[in-house]
């Protein structure tokens, strides 16, 4: 146990750091101070990738998080069916990710005879783009991450629902209050907790992403979709330049610990106050 | 929990309401309709497309099998495309994973809370700060791991090892673990002790066997984790004859038949959802419970 993890996970942690000021060819390797870093920071992609990681975030986060929680709720009051959706709505995250990414490719045909084309023409709109629309490419990833992803949280919230204290929605029933405002005030600060460590962490996963835009667009059209860590994998991998890439994934987690510090502080306050 | 005492946000006597209850009817079909369409239509559509011919799906996306269902492109998929290669690789890459996962986890699991050496405390802390760095951290310097390991000096680029062995290495399988054994109680362990039993012996014929349900859902995460995974097998197996399914996939995208293309996704996705309609219970709580991990 040890051994795995000092060898595979706590090493590679410490060996970061002096990589990130070093150049090696595994031959050689010199100490090249902060040039790593300001060879990334030198990097006009950098923004791009940069501005593309949080517009991908923001999105996520505007179209994916509400989602599972209107879902989670609804299904609460399904009863006797709840085991059933809970089933169907658990299907999408059953997918291999690759397998799910390659479907919605397809699906994204930008032919007017493609899935996604043929269903908007059913109500007059499109033929879109899609993936080879440069502004239609990012919220196209979005969706597909999105109608991969909703159905864990959903189970999570659903999980979370099950607990809320009931006898709060008696009183506030007694109270006169109505269905909506019983979840507005009775059930949503139940979920709060859950609801703020979902949401950071979605936060740092969509800050990672990855194997959508990898496979579906290859950070195209003319870099709309490139993220930070297609930016670290190309430095790495395509480049073999590997003191510019652990450089720049330092500071992209330097950047999420940061999120998350400020994040636990903010809301610590918040939920005491 | 009993249907009748529950509640939610609506009461039993809201339930009785004739509004509420057409109002509940219509959101029950709104809701069941928007899944099936949602959830089950692209896997209904990928079987589809598998089984009518390229042509067929690519100029008419919605047309039901016009010419007959082609079951033979399953076929052609499993011998011309080298797919039964790639599944077998999948099988190793999944049971290598699930070895070393398990063998990880129950033995440190067991020695962070049962054993409970005196740097117990240290290696815990450790093992727990590696939840909260983000994972990006160690990509690159962990491939440079594999490609020299320390002490070793060998390079397992190329070879399952640099899968099953970093995998091995889970955070949350170990701390489900350590969780689970520091709650049996420890009158078992003093009576086991006083039998004359050792400390190895406690852990094959005591703790393992109670441990059943832990084992099963660590085993889940485990296989369902090392089926999905798609970057690290990409870097570390480079030889396409060595790779998993995931990572095989993309490339059949632009080398073969759109409909063959379609039966590859359809296999692969087809083998976990039987899985999951056999074992849904067990999924759906080990989803729920790393929810609770998480609040």
């Amino acid at each position: 146990m040890l051994m795995a993890f000092g060898l595979f996970s706590w090493w590679p942690i410490l060996r970061s750091l002096p990589l990130s000021v070093q150049r090696t060819n595994f031959l050689t390797t010199e100490w090249v101070g902060l040039d790593n870093f300001s060879r990334v920071l030198q990097d006009p992609l950098l923004i791009t990738a940069s501005l593309n990681t949080l517009w991908f975030a923001v999105l996520a986060l505007v179209i994916g998080f509400p989602v599972p929680i209107l879902f989670a709720v609804v299904i609460a009051e399904l009863r006797r069916t709840r085991g059933l959706a809970s089933v169907l709505v658990y299907l999408p995250v059953i997918f291999p990710p690759v397998v799910a990414v390659l479907l919605w490719k397809a699906f994204f045909d930008p032919s007017p005879t493609g899935v996604l084309n043929t269903a908007l023409g059913w109500f007059g709109l499109g033929p879109l783009a899609w993936l080879n629309d440069g502004d239609l490419a990012m919220p196209s990833i979005v969706l597909q991450a999105t109608w991969a992803s909703f159905g864990t949280a959903t189970i999570i919230y659903l999980a979370t629902l099950m607990g809320v204290q009931t006898e709060l929605y008696d009183a506030a029933e007694t109270d006169g209050a109505g269905a909506f405002r019983r979840f507005w005030h009775v059930t949503l600060p139940q979920m709060r907790g859950v609801l703020l460590v979902m949401l950071l962490l979605q936060l740092i996963g969509t800050f990672q992403v990855f194997t959508e835009p990898y496979i579906m667009t290859n950070g195209g059209p003319e870099n709309h979709t490139v993220t930070i860590l297609m930016l670290i994998y190309r430095y790495a991998f395509v480049s073999g330049d590997y003191g510019r890439a652990t450089a720049l994934s330092l500071l992209l987690a330097a950047a999420l610990s940061a999120l998350s510090w400020i994040y636990l502080r903010a809301t610590k306050r918040w939920s005491t106050s | 929990m009993s249907a009748e005492t529950e509640r939610s946000i609506l009461s039993r006597l809201d339930r009785r309401r004739p509004g509420v209850r057409v109002a509940l009817g219509v959101v029950r079909v709104l809701v069941f309709t928007v899944l099936v369409v949602l959830c089950v239509g692209p896997l209904f559509w990928l079987f589809k497309a598998a089984t009518s011919t390229s042509t067929e799906t690519l100029s008419a996306p919605f047309s039901l099998w016009p010419s007959g269902v082609h079951w033979g492109t399953f076929a052609e998929v499993w011998t011309k495309v080298d797919f039964a290669r790639y599944f077998v690789n999948t099988l190793w890459l999944m049971a290598g994973s699930l070895f070393f996962g398990l063998l990880v986890a129950t033995t440190g699991g067991y020695g962070l809370a049962v054993l409970k050496p005196r740097y117990a405390k240290a290696v815990y802390a450790a093992i727990l700060a590696t939840l909260f760095i983000p994972g990006v951290i160690s990509l690159v310097s962990l491939y440079l791991t594999v490609m020299d390991v320390p002490f070793l000096h060998t390079n397992l680029i190329g070879t399952l090892w640099a899968v099953w062995l970093p995998a091995s290495a889970n955070a949350v399988n170990v701390l489900l673990m350590q969780r689970f054994f520091a709650a049996i109680p420890g009158d078992l362990f003093e009576a086991a002790r006083i039998d004359g039993a050792g400390p190895f012996r406690i852990f094959v014929s005591l703790v393992l066997p109670m441990s059943r349900p832990i084992l099963g859902v660590v085993s889940l995460l485990t296989l369902v984790g090392a089926y999905k995974e798609f970057l690290w097998p990409l870097l570390v197996l480079p030889n396409p004859e060595d790779q998993p399914i995931s990572v095989a996939l993309p490339r059949l995208e632009t080398s073969g038949d759109f409909a063959q293309f379609m039966a590859a996704l359809f296999i692969s996705v087809i083998i976990p959802v039987a899985l999951f309609l056999v074992f849904q219970r067990q999924f759906l709580r080990a989803a729920g419970n790393s929810g609770a991990l998480k609040g």
